[in-house]
């Protein structure tokens, strides 16, 4: 398996939508490294014939009848929220003046 | 410290329900307990008084109504902070998190409160269950009571710390790869990892969610058997959710208390005959074998050839579905934001606040498992990673052909001096060597104290087919009337 080198990190923390510091950087991409060169060797094991197991007990699509039930007021879903306005989630702005 | 607190789960009901004490006098030990140990402890993110009190009251009234009452009505419980609880903070031991209140319950957490149960606040654990020491929650770590200079076990130490410590006599976890049973071996307490589907995931808030499994830690198996029945069954809000009812791990329990295990068949892992685990574990480990020999049962060598996989098969799932899961945390709906200062796109702000509010195993593991499901990559890792968990259920199916339950050390060595494993993130992780193949499988588990090494407590492993709970209980039980109940030093 190919190393993971210092930029593949940064590449890899910009598609998580995560900025870490140029420390970190360094240190993951060692603490990764060593990582996943002990995971390697499951490599070894499983031929192309074996199925995959994603999950312990099978997966159906559940349905329930749609009756209306009490949920959430706006008040209790916007509790938590770092910033509402007007009944809303309030974000950053995602489009300047001009677009 | 109040004679209370020293008591059993099973004997605070039967003193509650005999009215010689009341639901606010047992809840109020407890809490002067808190106060007066954790500070050193650190169970606790958030103690609940006022709750705990009233539904205490709650418990006292309904009983001078002449109210028929379940089973541990009135006994404290400890919730791992990862469990959603109405208007009670929970944070996950996550800064991210930090001051959020969540509107609803989870249900495990609607179970305990419709049993009567008086719920103290919420434990400290490793930051969103990721850890084997609890050194990665970010409101500090927790002690363990046996050596306050070394690890609780993760990632529910606070949950096996509240009880080892007679803060509380149960306690909630949450076990995604180990994180109630390994906690319960370091601490000398029990910790019960449930059929996978067999106790509701809904409002936990999630790590691994094919693997993240919620159950109860307790100091005697009967205890944990007790919390067990409380919160496990069905719940349609919950599509992995087994509709099967629950074996009945009371009376396992029970049958286990006699001694006597005649005609039980107990597989031992060749595989896990001792490699990466300290002499005094292996040791404690064999005597309880021959302790188990002499209650009956019968020992039988079981090779599972592909165990020896499951830990890096482990480390490439269970970072893969949290890099998933963890992507609701954008500081959007909830929790924490950083950046928003007018000078920052909606993207920058998402990942200012993310960079602010994880800590450095919980970032480590979303970038591992974005590695492992980036095109490239997903065939030889997470794909490669689903066919060991093939194999590895094979496995526990063959040998459960031959044998009842299998048995190993829960944990490769004893509660570890704090920093000696967080340099290198591989070594944590073989904490959990014994404890993620069930995982993988989804089958039950439970840690036993079965004694000591180097004056530290060792847990026992025992692993039970799928939805067959009461088999790994009896066992545990049996072994629990020879070994006895650990005691840790005074504090």
């Amino acid at each position: 398996m190919a190393a993971i080198s210092r930029e593949e990190v940064a590449h890899l923390a910009r598609l998580s939508r995560l900025a870490v510091t140029e420390q970190e950087l360094d240190v993951f991409a060692g603490q990764l490294d060593v990582i996943l060169q002990s995971v390697a060797r499951i490599g070894e094991v499983a031929a192309t014939d074996i199925p995959p197991t994603s999950h312990s007990v099978p997966l159906t699509n559940v349905f329930r009848d749609d009756v209306v039930v009490p949920g959430l007021t706006q008040e209790a879903a916007l509790s938590g929220a770092p910033d509402a306005e007007d009944g809303r989630f309030r974000v950053p702005r995602i489009l300047d003046e001009e677009a | 410290m109040s004679d209370l607190t020293r008591l059993t789960a099973a004997e605070l009901a039967a003193t509650i329900a005999s009215g010689d004490v009341s639901a606010v006098e047992v809840a109020q030990a407890h809490l002067d307990r808190i106060a007066a140990v954790d500070e050193r402890v650190h169970a606790f993110l958030h103690v609940d008084t006022e709750g705990a009190l009233a539904a205490a009251r709650d418990v006292d009234a309904r009983r001078a109504a002449g109210e028929e009452l379940g089973p541990l009505a009135g006994v404290p419980v400890a919730v791992k902070d990862v469990l959603a609880t109405k208007g009670v903070p929970t944070t996950a031991a996550s800064k991210i998190l930090e001051g959020w209140r969540p509107p609803y319950d989870a249900t495990i957490v609607e179970r305990l409160r419709a049993a009567g149960t008086v719920m103290l606040g919420k434990t400290n654990m490793d930051e969103f269950a990721m850890g084997s020491s609890t050194e990665y929650s970010a409101y500090g770590p927790t002690n363990n009571p046996w050596d306050l200079g070394r690890i609780p076990g993760g990632s529910g130490g606070g949950s096996a710390a509240a009880i080892a410590a007679y803060e509380a006599p149960l306690a909630i976890g949450t076990d995604t790869g180990g994180s109630i049973r390994q906690p319960g071996a370091v601490t000398g307490t029990v910790g019960a990892k449930p059929t996978y589907g067999g106790t509701s995931r809904y409002g936990l808030i999630a790590f691994s969610s094919s693997l993240d499994t919620p159950g109860p830690c307790a100091r005697t198996v009967h205890d944990a058997a007790l919390l067990h029945s409380v919160i496990a069954g069905h719940d349609p809000r919950d599509s992995t959710s087994i509709p099967q009812p629950v074996p009945d791990v009371v009376a396992a329990a029970r049958l286990g208390a006699t001694g006597d295990l005649t005609g039980v068949r107990i597989g031992l892992v060749t595989e896990f005959g001792g490699e990466g685990a300290e002499p005094g574990v292996m040791a404690a480990y064999r005597d309880s074998v021959e302790a188990l020999t002499k209650l009956g049962a019968e020992i039988v060598e079981i090779s599972c050839p592909h165990f020896q996989y499951a830990l890096p098969a482990y480390y490439l799932i269970a970072p893969s579905e949290a890099s998933s899961n963890l992507a609701r945390f954008d500081g959007v709906r909830f929790g924490l934001r950083t950046g928003d200062d007018g000078s920052h796109s909606l993207e920058e702000v998402m990942s200012l606040t993310r960079e602010a509010g994880f800590g450095p195993e919980v970032k480590r593991r979303i970038i591992l498992g974005t590695y492992a499901l980036s095109s490239g990559y997903y065939d030889a890792y997470y794909g490669q990673a689903q066919k060991v968990r093939t194999l590895i259920t094979r496995d526990f199916t063959s040998a459960f052909e031959q044998v009842d339950v299998l048995v190993s050390p829960t944990t490769p060595f004893v509660a570890f001096p704090f920093g000696s494993r967080t340099g290198d993130p591989y070594q944590m992780y073989l904490a959990d060597l014994f404890t993620i193949p069930t995982n993988l499988y989804g089958g039950p588990a439970i840690s036993v104290p079965c004694g000591l090494s180097e004056g530290l407590p060792v847990g026992l492993q025992i692993m039970a087919p799928t939805m067959a709970d009461d088999r790994m209980y009896r066992v545990a039980a049996a072994l629990e009337s020879t070994v006895g109940v650990l005691t840790p030093p005074a504090l």
